[in-house]
């Protein structure tokens, strides 16, 4: 979707730097520690090199020599160990921090796009974001910077010390070592094609897998076992063929090396013992540049390796970026004014609204409400119920028309002040990984035991959480997943009793809650909604019927408001609805 | 582990021809460092310069040789491992077919995907690296410690203690960070715990004005993180500088001691160089020893994963694959006194018994948890009952092969899924030939017809993995669509019809009674107005058959049923 110039990557690259910029002192430092690691790991060949020079046979020995040139050694390479450490203590840092500073940015942005963007994204997607990208930029780009920088140091150093040695030898490895270059990047090609068709297939396996043995009863109940057997195998060949071509390119990286490696050992010999046969090369010299040539082709390798992975950072760091560059909610006009208290009488006069532009889905509509009043919605499955709620509630913004609370145009409210005006419970009931008594406070965390006691009884759920071997202090797990699902509505009820809110959002349940825990719920709703204004989404006809108004939506529009007997005497869509439920 | 190499039959010839290949690599690669010696000692020494070429050119062609033998080896490991994963995951698979409800329910379907997907390439990654380097990384450990030694063996005892040495720094070093890597593990998992929190409730957030709190719950654990991962890299930064100190501090003491029998004239200087050479192999050569451990611990766990699977034997197993006579008189479905457990819990279902004639449609209504969806399975044998019996057509179903007893039933299970492929694709499951006014009947049944038929495509319409390009309610009459084709005589609706509004669940249930005559129908749902108007309502409580009647019946006689009505209906609604 967008062109990824050179300029583009350039650009991210410059922001990732300036996240990390308030870890400036230790990315200097890191360069710092790589550069002098490098350089003195690269003179302990040439001291032991030196050393050697100074054994050269039998009465030939420099005793004194050889001690200071390994005592200089040993403290070159320990001094070089040190400093390696402490590059990846500096790299690691940066790395971990910066990464942190991100995911902060990323969750504040959670709470602060505008719900649509929430809505219309998969959230699988914004996790990943959130955990897989952040991490690829960690990486990929801030230890990757460090691996290059000293990779390339490295590369500059063992050629200097090099050429200081011996120009020619010098010469021949420089000439041998780019084939390894060639030969990585030849293979790479090679083996990055397989891997990409390796992967479609793991991809289409897993995805087989998934469904099948996900929908392992409906094979049974089909008897379609055979069939599946069939098209599993299928695949799976395919799988076996590029994986095992994948395998075998990308194992060659390593024996190709080895080889190229041992030719410049080689040609290092024979042109070192060659001069050293003139004269104009000292065995040590042979020794520390069969070091080097050994070593010439690692910082080339890696080189060449970090590569991709600054690549598929950049990649990462763009779909971050995209991210926290989302514009968020509209800001609070200047004048705003904090709800202190509300009776609840609402007046929504002419509203136009739209999830996407040019498909008007609600057009015209207004609504009186006085306080403590009861709304019903009601219409078919996915009509759209939730769209009214987010307008009310300000998720989403209305296009035309004014929404009134006591009064005063809720656009000119703050909307915390708004939204604790509200009492919410919705049918996926969320609830988070804390215990029950943070969770009941969750919207009151200064409510002492006895008040939220008293919120869990109203909500007939006090005596479940007593049963429970920790009681309030129990954890709930992941999502609620060790409540069912009555008990997590129930739950959530509590916590809005407990906030005593002077308007009510409630969705009723449609299934999978057991009679008795359906009726608690019933019961607690009907004494949450005691004087005040609640708008129900409604599936049972008792609620509807006892509304003061009933609204009636479809494909998202409100098409008919009214009370039951109104609606019935129009003999239009709620007519309709009401007798198809009850005649059969 | 061991137990796995069954599936490597097959491929002795790479699994024996590639590790060889692999060691004549190592043993060329051994000898560098002497040729290199030689020609130093040799060449250099006597002023020989054919003998230096002649030797350097022994080297280019050990080299090339050894590429050679390493290509024979990455073709053989690559060949051996792939075909060894394929085989493992069909028989997997083949395996999971067999299986019943109850197994697959007790390990769970994630957990099955991941072990045939990661559990089975690491195995697969296993067996490419026991062919690649398990004989040649301590080959080239061991073969250069030999080589120091016939160099000599006063030197070599240099190598014996820095090579263990080497090994416990790479021990302690791995198995001290495997805490702190699990603990950091468990730190992510808390940070995106709390991202997926916020996302989910997003809406409760907002409406609670939480955003602030929110954002201190995940710094804090952001920043938890941040500091644990900085202090597993302060260990693991650890382990090359020490590695390499030592190999260093052993060439140091390899150059000092060499010095001096150089000195006495018992060794020579091209041999202290081929001694250093020697260390930085045995240095490599360690590194990825300690990496191949850590491959194979995790294959062992995987392996161990796998063979659970493997050792799972189906509880419901097939007692002939033969065809047997039905009882034409005999009621369709017979419950006689049945209990059932789900494993070594307590019952899920107590004592049932009931009968059902054909063509009878019958409703089972209940709470969660009751045992409805239960009883229903039990009469496709997808469990084996307790106690008592269930009995199709006057047999029991333990007597029928799998295939008899379930092709005169349609199911359509809870969860309403499909499977990527077309519309029509998905409504052949039961019946490959199905003509096309076959096909056209079920959608209309199903309520599925119109809307079909407004897609562009019509049948020919792609269906995503598990139908989620459709809406629910649309997927949930599909799945109908899928058990009427073919005309089953018994119909099974396990709660099918929770996504379809009451206007179409009625039209639904007018158009079964209508077009299936003579149909058997067993319809569960928690609904009172899907079952009312059933010839015979089963209330399921806590496992417990609470009555069993007409809706007139039920509504005066139990207690339960009228609760259930109740909580549904207002009280006049109840008694017409």
């Amino acid at each position: 979707m967008k062109d990824k110039s050179k300029g583009s990557s350039a650009a991210t690259l410059k922001r990732i730097l300036k996240y990390a910029s308030p870890y400036k002192g230790r990315i200097v430092l890191a360069l710092l520690f790589a550069f002098l690691y490098v350089v003195l790991n690269l003179t302990a060949p040439v001291l032991v090199g030196y050393a050697i020079d100074n054994a050269v046979g039998t009465g030939q020995v420099n005793y004194g020599m050889i001690l200071e040139l390994l005592l200089l050694t040993g403290t070159v390479v320990v001094m070089s160990s040190v400093f390696q450490w402490l590059m990846n203590l500096c790299t690691n840092y940066v790395a971990y921090f910066t990464v942190r500073d991100l995911r902060r940015d990323i969750c504040r942005k959670f709470n602060t796009v505008p719900l649509k963007y929430i809505d219309g994204h998969p959230h699988g997607d914004l996790l990943s974001r959130m955990i897989n990208d952040t991490d690829s930029i960690g990486d990929g780009l801030l230890q990757g910077i460090t691996q290059l920088f000293s990779g390339i140091v490295m590369i500059l150093c063992t050629l200097g010390f090099m050429i200081f040695l011996n120009i020619y030898i010098a010469l021949v490895v420089v000439i041998i070592t780019p084939l390894s270059m060639f030969v990585a990047a030849f293979i790479t090609r090679l083996s990055q094609r397989m891997f990409r068709e390796q992967s479609a297939a793991q991809g289409e396996l897993s995805s087989y897998i998934e469904e099948y043995v996900g929908g392992q009863k409906i094979v049974k109940a089909f008897g379609y076992e055979q069939r599946s057997q069939e098209s599993f195998e299928q695949i799976n060949s395919r799988l076996q063929q590029c994986g095992q071509k994948s395998q075998f390119y990308s194992s060659l990286a390593n024996p190709s090396t080895r080889f190229v490696n041992g030719l410049v050992t080689a040609a290092v010999c024979i042109t070192g013992s060659l001069s050293a046969i003139q004269g104009t090369l000292s065995v040590g010299q042979i020794a520390a540049f069969i070091t080097y040539a050994n070593q010439y082709t690692k910082p080339f390798n890696e080189v060449t390796g970090v590569i991709p992975q600054l690549q598929s950072a950049l990649a990462g760091a763009d779909r971050v970026f995209a991210m926290l560059d989302e514009a968020d909610q509209t800001p609070e006009p200047e004048n705003v004014q904090e709800l202190s208290s509300c009776s609840g009488s609402l007046d929504i006069k002419n509203v136009d609204f739209s999830y996407v532009p040019d498909r008007p889905l609600i057009t015209d509509f207004s609504l009186r409400v006085k306080p403590g009043q009861r709304i019903a919605i009601v219409g078919p499955t996915g009509c759209g119920k939730t769209t009214f709620i987010n307008l009310l509630m300000r998720f989403y913004d209305i296009d035309e028309g004014a929404i009134m609370l006591d009064g005063k145009n809720i656009y000119e409210l703050t909307r915390s002040s708004l939204r604790r005006s509200y009492g919410m419970v919705l049918q996926e009931s969320w609830l988070y990984n804390a215990t029950i008594r943070e969770n009941i406070a969750y919207g009151r965390p200064d409510a002492t035991m006895d008040e939220i006691r008293a919120a869990a009884k109203k909500a007939y759920i006090d005596r479940f959480i007593e049963r429970l071997p920790e009681k309030y202090e129990t954890m709930i797990t992941e999502e609620g997943g060790n409540l069912s699902q009555g008990q997590r509505q129930l739950m959530c009820i509590a916590r809005v009793m407990l906030c005593q809110p002077p308007m009510l959002i409630l969705d009723e349940a449609t299934s999978s809650i057991d009679t008795r825990t359906e009726i608690r719920i019933q019961r607690a709703f009907a004494e949450m909604m005691k004087g005040r204004t609640s708008f129900i989404v409604a599936h049972r006809l008792s609620t509807i019927k006892e509304a003061d108004i009933i609204l009636v939506m479809k494909d998202g529009n409100i098409i008919e408001q009214g009370s039951h007997d109104e609606l019935m005497q129009r003999k239009g869509f709620y007519c309709n609805l009401y007798n198809s439920q009850f005649s059969s | 582990m061991f137990r796995l190499r069954r599936f490597l039959k097959g491929y002795i010839f790479q699994l024996t021809v590639g590790p060889l290949c692999k060691l004549i690599e190592a043993v060329f690669e051994l000898m560098i460092p002497m040729i290199t010696a030689d020609i130093i000692d040799t060449g250099v020494k006597n002023n020989d310069a054919g003998y230096v070429l002649s030797r350097g050119g022994l080297m280019v062609l050990m080299g090339a040789l050894g590429l050679c033998f390493a290509l024979v080896c990455q073709k053989s490991a690559s060949i051996a491992s792939q075909g060894f994963g394929t085989k493992l995951r069909n028989a997997m698979f083949r395996h999971i077919n067999t299986l019943s409800y109850e197994e697959i329910d007790r390990i769970g379907t994630p957990s099955l995907i991941t072990r045939m997907t990661n559990d089975i390439n690491q195995l697969q990654l296993a067996v490419a690296m026991l062919i690649r380097l398990v004989i040649r990384a301590p080959f080239l450990v061991i073969g250069a410690m030999i080589m120091a030694f016939m160099i000599d063996v006063r030197m070599a005892l240099i190598f014996v203690v820095a090579a263990p040495l080497i090994a416990l720094v790479l021990y302690i070093v791995m198995t001290r960070s495997v805490p702190y890597f699990k603990a950091m593990q468990k730190k992510l998992d808390r940070v995106s715990l709390i991202s997926r929190e916020n996302l989910s409730g997003n809406r409760v957030i907002r409406a609670f004005d939480k955003q602030d709190y929110e954002q201190q719950r995940f710094d804090s654990a952001n920043s938890e993180l941040a500091s644990t991962a900085v202090r597993v890299g302060r260990i693991s930064a650890l382990l090359n500088p020490i590695t390499y100190t030592i190999a260093q501090a052993a060439i140091i003491a390899i150059v000092w001691m060499g010095s001096c029998y150089v000195d006495s004239g018992s060794l020579q200087t091209g041999q202290i160089i081929a001694l250093v050479n020697y260390m930085t192999q045995i240095l490599l050569a360690m590194i990825v020893v300690s990496n191949l451990v850590v491959i194979f611990t995790k294959a062992a766990a995987s392996a161990s994963r796998v063979n659970e699977v493997f050792d799972m034997q189906p509880s419901v197993t097939e007692k002939t694959h033969k065809d047997i006579s039905p009882d034409e008189n005999a009621p369709a479905v017979v419950f006689d006194n049945v209990c059932f457990a789900y494993g070594s819990g307590g019952y899920a279902l107590k004592n049932i018994s009931f009968s059902v004639k054909r063509g009878m449609t019958v409703g089972i209504i209940g709470g969660t948890g009751s045992g409805k969806s239960t009883l229903v399975n039990l009469i496709p044998r997808f469990y084996d009952v307790s106690e008592g019996s269930v009995s199709v057509y006057g047999n029991d179903v333990r007597e029928y092969s799998f295939e008899q007893l379930r092709s005169v039933m349609g199911i359509v299970p809870q969860k309403a899924a499909l499977f990527s492929g077309t519309i029509e694709d998905n409504l052949r499951w039961a019946k490959k030939d199905a003509s096309d006014e076959e096909i056209n009947k079920a959608l209309r049944i199903s309520q599925s017809y119109e809307f079909v038929e407004k897609m562009p495509e019509k049948t020919k319409k792609t269906v995503t993995a598990g139908g989620k390009n459709l809406s629910g309610g649309q997927r949930q009459r599909l799945t109908i669509a899928r058990a009427l084709v073919g005309s089953p005589e018994i119909l099974i609706l396990d709660d099918s019809a929770s996504a379809l509004d009451f206007a179409t669940d009625a039209a639904l249930r007018k158009a079964l009674r209508d077009e299936t005559k003579g149909m058997t129908v067993f319809m569960v749902s928690q609904r009172v107005g899907t079952v009312r108007y059933a010839d015979k309502i089963l209330v399921i409580d806590n496992g417990e058959l609470a009555g069993q009647g007409t809706h007139n019946e039920l509504v005066k006689s139990c207690p339960v049923y009228r609760e259930i009505c109740l909580s549904q209906l207002r009280a006049e609604e109840v008694e017409n």
